[in-house]
């Protein structure tokens, strides 16, 4: 990711150059360039630094001079490709679903045409010429850019916010330039940047020829096309445009590359970025665990969103994090993952993967391979562009070095695994032709593929109906039973959480307030008034069913991060708040094995039975 | 805070507010063709919540869709107030749309993430121009509604958890304010106490509001809470209606009861 944004500025910086270059070269060495000096066809030289044309003229200064058409040419043409391409492609979007298809299909026959053939067809049909050239080659390049966007127009219209404006009313035109187009806007760019590179060779191919810029005028192509004939006499003829067009293109490549980087939704935080709490680190609590995390701290700028967290996941065991929406639960998970976001920062005194310290950044292939990672989002976790096979594979032969062949093997052995029918062809289809159930699935196949020892979920069922909940619980507990993979399972389902983890963290407002075994939970022995509360909010099937009875809500909502009180994050909503509470935060302490709750009113009964 | 509803005329007492009949969807052509749902019959009386249940797959989001206009029946008609809806088009489909409001369930895909939540709100409220500033008042109310602070309208969705997002979606829904409701899941992704909250509003909004709801969820103990009737559905069909919760009849329905994550019961707590 460093690399690809300092690629990006290189690449900018390098284009800027070019184009100030293009605006006052011809008023500075327009001269030179048309000057017959009388010496034709002589080499470099300390006047002439690459040499002299078949007419005398400076090559350095036609070069440099050609510098504006050929980018005008180009920009031109790429702006007439992307024009064509965009309203194309939306236009197939926009249309009803014959035209679509149609218009679909025509566009995939075109694309399948190498774009300069297609030009030199339209070459020939207007003729040569500077003008020709660029209509030329923006034509041919158009369907590349049409196919994308009816592409990327297809992926966002399906999301539900396109139907949800589309009942509400808005006009089609405006739901295209509000909703459509901003959110595809950044493929565009990076498409129009590699569009840049394409256009500039073509074009350069087609003066190359003869059939593009001519005489008088001279772009690097036509520049090329002279200098080829004294190849043997001045090679540096030659050699100026032509390094001229790979430069350019080569820098054009580099943008497209870091703006294709900055936009790829998985993009990770740099590895390195969990400082360590200058604390003496506590001792280990726990000698068998597989992850250990210490005084785990999430901040985005002061404001801390997981206000350190503690907890252990054992080889083997499946630990439930259930909690408020906002309460810090994915920012834990993905602190561990390392997948936090670039706007916030972790800190912990320590982050432990069994012997590997999460904490000391660095090996990411150990990271990519023995931490798999079930997203909250389906819609976000696969690229709606990309293959569900490329994308399955790519950690495998990344990180494992397997081949490709052997690499799609696995892959599609693991969509069998999740009970995934005809896994072959499914890799080769794209994320929006699974359902919502068969993407999780895959999903959950991706990240078992190899072979973490430890799985976070993040609300992994939170969008499937229940006998689909019902079966990927069933996977998760069968990859359990079978490699004893051990996992992290989010949810604010606390039926889920109950059905299927050993022991559960209940947190609240960025913190733990409880920690019991799912036996505990499950015979009412939460302690927590919190952990009481959720249990009584939540509807059931045995009791209730009056339809429309009140529930039992908790006065009141979570602290916002910023407002969290020096106390007890819980008090303003509690009914067994006490001076206490509002005044020191309380520490966790134990109530039974593997059972401890965070609560004032918790530690005064334990005190008192106690003595 | 109050909505007034645009009064819409009466209709008959057995038609319903919104009826599907002999719904029949088809996806695909030829030889790819799928039925996806199969002579549907549902009425929702106007003024009553009538809960939906079934699969993944069985149809359930389809039918929130048919009812809503946004996929077309291959046969069949849908009814609002007894007028069919299902054939309009142009400025009548919108019109009839607003009257209808769908919120649906993935809190991700919900809210264009390049929008800001007050443009958001703003364009259920004008469709045309979306001018958070016209509309101010509107939308810190509609915010309100569902316990977001006003200044959330300032934000992005991806700055907000997934429950609060879905917040967002429901008061989008609701500033339109649409006669009925079609609810697609929209209680799976939010927390129980936040569910609690949003199902006790959905009650308080269905009486102040006069508003008729057709509630679809994968969970029995929600849909049983908030339905005056529950109508199971399986590949396509409705199997079931009634009281399937004291004498589930289609092997569906106790299928479905059976799976149905449970928390152990609350007399042991
Ligand atoms: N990138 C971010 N920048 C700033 N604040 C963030 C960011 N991501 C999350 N937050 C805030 O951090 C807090 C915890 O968020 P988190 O996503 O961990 O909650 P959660 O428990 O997973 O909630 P949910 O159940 O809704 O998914 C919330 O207040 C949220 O608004
Ligand atoms: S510490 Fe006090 S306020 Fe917090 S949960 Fe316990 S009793 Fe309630
Ligand atoms: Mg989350």
């Amino acid at each position: 990711m460093i690399r690809s944004s300092r690629g990006l500025a290189a690449g900018l910086a390098g284009l800027g150059l070019i184009a100030v270059l293009a605006v006052a070269a011809p008023l500075v060495w327009g001269g030179d360039a048309a000057h017959l000096s009388g010496a034709a066809r002589e080499g470099v030289s300390g006047e002439h630094w690459l040499g002299t044309d078949a007419l005398g003229r400076d090559v350095l200064a036609r070069t440099l001079v050609a510098t504006r058409l050929t980018l005008v040419m180009t920009v031109i043409a790429t702006a007439i490709a992307g024009t064509i391409g965009v309203l194309l492609g939306t236009a197939v979007w926009v249309a009803g679903p014959r035209v679509r298809e149609i218009g679909l299909r025509l566009i995939d026959v075109m694309v399948s045409y190498p774009a300069i053939i297609l030009a030199l067809a339209v070459a020939a049909i207007l003729g040569a010429g500077t003008v020709a050239a660029v209509v030329a080659i923006g034509v041919a390049w158009s369907p590349a850019f049409a196919r994308l966007t009816a592409n990327l127009a297809a992926s966002v219209a399906g999301r539900d916010f396109v139907s949800a404006a589309r009942l509400l009313g808005v006009p089609p035109h405006r739901i295209l330039v509000r909703h459509l187009l901003p959110n595809i806007a950044e493929p565009l760019l990076v498409l129009l940047s590699v569009a840049f590179a394409g256009t500039l060779t073509a074009l350069s191919g087609l003066s190359f020829i003869g059939l593009g810029v001519q005489a008088p005028s001279y772009d690097w192509g036509a520049l090329l096309n002279t200098g080829l004939d004294a190849l043997y006499t001045n090679p540096a003829e030659a050699l100026g445009p032509a390094v001229a067009i790979t430069l350019t293109g080569v820098l054009a490549g580099f943008v497209g590359d870091g703006l294709a980087a900055g936009a790829d939704p998985h993009r990770v935080g740099i590895p390195g970025r969990v400082k360590k709490v200058p604390l003496p680190a506590a001792p280990p609590e726990d000698d068998g665990a597989l992850l250990t995390v210490d005084g785990l701290c999430v901040s985005a700028g002061d404001v801390d969103l997981v206000d350190g967290v503690s907890f252990t996941v054992r080889p083997g065991e499946i630990v439930g994090v259930v909690g408020e929406s906002g309460s810090g639960k994915s920012l834990t998970a993905m602190a561990v993952a390392r997948l936090l976001p670039d706007t916030v920062t972790a800190d912990a005194r320590a982050l432990r993967l069994d012997d590997l310290d999460l904490l000391a950044g660095a090996a990411p292939d150990r990271l990519a391979t023995e931490i798999g990672v079930v997203y909250q989002d389906p819609a976000a976790s696969f690229n709606p562009a990309l293959r569900i096979g490329g994308q399955l594979t790519e950690v495998l032969r990344r990180h494992r070095g397997l081949g490709r062949r052997a690499a799609r093997e696995r892959a599609a052995e693991a969509l069998d695994a999740v009970r995934i029918t005809r896994p072959e062809a499914r890799l080769r289809q794209h994320p929006h032709e699974l359902s919502g159930g068969m993407r999780q699935r895959a999903m959950i196949a991706s990240a078992l593929l190899t072979g973490p020892r430890l799985l976070i979920a993040d609300e992994p069922t939170t969008a499937l109906d229940v006998t689909v909940q019902a079966e990927i619980l069933e996977l998760l507990r069968e990859a359990n039973r079978r490699d004893g993979t051990a996992m992290l399972f989010i949810s604010h389902d606390i039926g889920v959480i109950a059905s299927l983890c050993h022991r559960v963290l209940v947190m609240y407002a960025g913190r733990i307030v409880e920690e019991l075994p799912v036996a505990d939970l499950a015979a009412g022995r939460a302690r927590h008034p919190y952990t009481r509360a959720l249990l009584d909010a939540t509807p059931r099937l045995d009791t209730d069913g009056d339809g429309g009875a009140e529930l039992t809500t908790i006065p009141g909502r979570p602290p916002a991060p910023a407002d969290r009180p020096a106390g007890c994050a819980f008090a303003s909503r509690c009914a067994l708040v006490m001076p206490r509470c509002t005044e020191e935060r309380p520490a966790a302490v134990a109530v039974g094995t593997d059972h401890r709750a965070a609560c004032h009113a918790v530690a005064l009964t334990v005190e008192e039975t106690a003595s | 805070m109050t909505l007034p509803a645009e009064k819409a005329p009466a209709a008959g007492p057995a038609a319903g507010k919104l009826v599907a009949e002999h719904v029949t969807v088809v996806f695909g052509h030829g030889r790819r063709a799928h039925t996806v749902l199969d002579d549907v019959g549902l009425t929702v009386p106007e003024g009553t919540t009538v809960g939906l249940v079934g699969e993944s797959g069985s149809g359930k989001s389809t039918l929130a869709k048919a009812m809503v206009g946004l996929v077309r029946p291959r046969s069949g008609r849908i009814l609002l107030d007894g007028a069919e809806v299902s054939g309009l088009r142009g400025a009548r489909l919108t019109a009839a749309r607003r009257r209808i409001q769908l919120i649906s369930q993935d809190p991700n895909s919900s809210l264009d993430p390049r929008m800001r939540i007050g443009r958001a709100l703003a364009e259920a409220i004008d469709p045309r121009r979306a001018d958070p500033r016209a509309h101010a008042d509107q939308i810190a109310a509609g915010l309100e509604m569902v316990a977001l602070e006003p200044d959330a309208a300032r934000r992005h969705p991806h700055e907000f958890s997934g429950g609060q997002r879905q917040r967002i979606a429901i008061a989008r829904a609701l500033v339109a304010r649409p006669e009925v409701v079609v609810a697609d899941e929209i209680t799976s992704a939010l927390d129980c106490s936040v569910q609690a909250e949003v199902l006790n509003l959905l009650a308080r909004l269905r009486a102040e509001l006069r508003l008729t709801m057709l509630f679809i969820s994968h969970d029995l103990a929600v849909v049983r809470h908030v339905s005056d009737s529950v109508a199971v559905m399986h590949r396509g069909a409705i199997v079931e209606r009634g009281d399937i919760y004291a004498a589930p009849s289609h092997p569906y329905t106790r299928r479905l009861l059976a799976s149905a994550p449970s928390l152990p019961p609350k007399e042991t707590r």
